[in-house]
């Protein structure tokens, strides 16, 4: 009881609260860094595989991309992108992040449109629509819960490897983690894992909701499905695509 | 950057004057690794064994393991040391817990996925329940099971890389040494044999496959 009243203490002090090492700072960065990471490896990767998954090419590449991604520890990917980019910080923090960010966007987005059912395909073709209508209006929409499930499983990731980020001497919540390994504080790295765990669960459950609204109403699971499927709910995990980093 | 010497990405005088230092790593990264699959193993085929029995506790079984396999690792690790300290253990709870969903799910598709005329067919020639399970439904679910396996030690090599970060060794600690330093040698030593220890993982566990699924076998021939 003991330890968690120091924790507690730690959370109170106005210290914490204020400057460049204080929360309010170190949780922006983290947000702001993972947001911006998430997004750019959606404006990347959500292209190439939705193109992929349209015209039927590339399902090794678009599979094998994540099984690579899961080999591949994003700790050496962090340490190489420092090394890479001679830089510290910012730099070879979102280097790392975008890289490890894209197979799971790329992989789900393959899988969810080349999953579309063919007959429907055939039927939009039959009813006069082009190739670019049928992907619109018939294959992107019964995707988007798995496209959808790629970048809810990315963005988590981003939040939990942002957090490794540290060592490459970037800031973020990791810094309390990190620093606290250094100095021997048990109870700043308790800190500072409670709140990445927040901002993790936070991030699961708030794009599991959008997830949700964006499923077209006629496909929403109205009983459990088996569980080697994607689910649609919060912390299903999309484990097939990817591990945790 | 392509300069060889000290300074190049892979200097092999190092490599070859450090074989012993390289071997302990890789040792220490494989036990890490074991005991947390094995551990994993342990642990997840009873969970799927109640999941499947009593299908209320299903949602919360994958919703419990679910929620573990979420918590990010470093976060894991800070939750751990207050209880658990700068130990073995810490990284083994770690490990073994996001091994848990990827196996209990895995079993339990594998299960699902055995035909039903099949179990009446056992239960016809008289099988009780733990024969049918150990000498029919196991067996066939073993490929899924052995898939989940695969997933889960390649996830967990690339994993205890971080285990260097609380001292304990592994291929972490050379890639750790390469930090912020101008000789890249450990580093990419460290990495490339992360990703070739996974990659040698996932194919032997595709060979134990093969061989403990011959009429899977014989089907493909």
């Amino acid at each position: 009881m003991h330890f968690l009243s120091e924790v507690v203490h730690w959370f109170t002090a106005s210290s914490h609260w204020h400057g460049v090492g204080g929360i309010p700072h170190r949780m922006e960065q983290h947000v702001v860094m993972s947001v911006v990471v998430t997004v750019a490896a959606a404006a990347v990767a959500l292209p190439i595989g939705v193109w992929l998954g349209h015209v039927g090419r590339g399902g090794p590449l678009a599979v094998n991309v994540s099984n690579i991604g899961r080999a591949v520890p994003s700790f050496a990917v962090l340490v190489i992108a420092e090394q890479v980019s001679g830089e510290i910080g910012a730099v070879p923090a979102f280097a790392a992040l975008f890289l490890l960010a894209m197979p799971p966007i790329l992989t789900n987005a393959y899988t969810g449109v080349r999953g579309v059912d063919p007959e429907l395909r055939e039927a939009s073709e039959g009813m006069g629509l082009t190739p670019m209508q049928t992907l619109v209006r018939v294959e992107l929409p019964l995707a988007l819960p798995l496209i959808m499930a790629g970048v809810r499983t990315a963005a988590v990731q981003v939040v939990a490897t942002a957090t490794l980020a540290a060592v490459v001497a970037w800031g973020g919540l990791g810094r309390y983690i990190v620093d606290g390994l250094g100095a021997r504080d048990d109870v700043q790295i308790f800190a500072g894992a409670v709140m990445v765990l927040v901002l993790a669960f936070g991030t699961e459950l708030a794009l599991g909701l959008v997830q949700r609204w964006l499923t077209p109403r006629g496909v929403r699971p109205t009983r459990p499905g088996p569980p080697d499927v994607v689910k649609n709910e919060p912390f299903a995990g999309a484990a097939e695509v990817l591990g945790p980093v | 950057m392509l300069a060889t010497g000290p300074n190049s990405w892979i200097w092999w005088p190092w490599v070859t004057s450090h074989g012993h230092l390289i071997w302990k790593d890789t040792r220490q990264h494989i036990e890490l690794t074991a005991v947390a699959v094995a551990i994993g193993l342990v642990i997840s085929l009873p969970l799927a064994l109640v999941a499947r029995r009593y299908p209320r506790s299903e949602a919360f079984i994958l919703g419990g393991t679910g929620v573990v396999y979420t918590i990010p690792s470093l976060a894991a690790i800070g939750l751990l040391l207050p209880i658990t300290g700068l130990s073995a253990l810490t990284a083994e709870i770690m490990l073994v817990g996001y091994t848990l969903l990827i196996l209990v799910r895995n079993v339990l598709a594998g299960l699902e996925a055995v035909p039903d005329e099949i179990r009446e067919a056992a239960r016809g020639m008289g099988f009780g329940p733990m024969r049918l399970l150990v000498r029919i439904e196991l067996p066939l679910a073993l490929p899924a099971i052995i898939a989940g396996i695969r997933i889960a030690t390649v996830t967990t090599i690339g994993l205890v890389t971080i285990t260097a970060l609380i001292g304990l060794g592994g291929l972490g600690q050379l890639i750790y040494d390469g930090l912020g330093r101008e000789f890249h040698t450990p580093l990419i030593v460290g990495s490339v044999l992360s990703v070739v220890l996974a990659v040698i993982a996932d194919v032997a566990l595709l060979g134990v496959e093969r061989i403990a699924t011959p009429w899977a076998r014989a089907r493909r021939s």
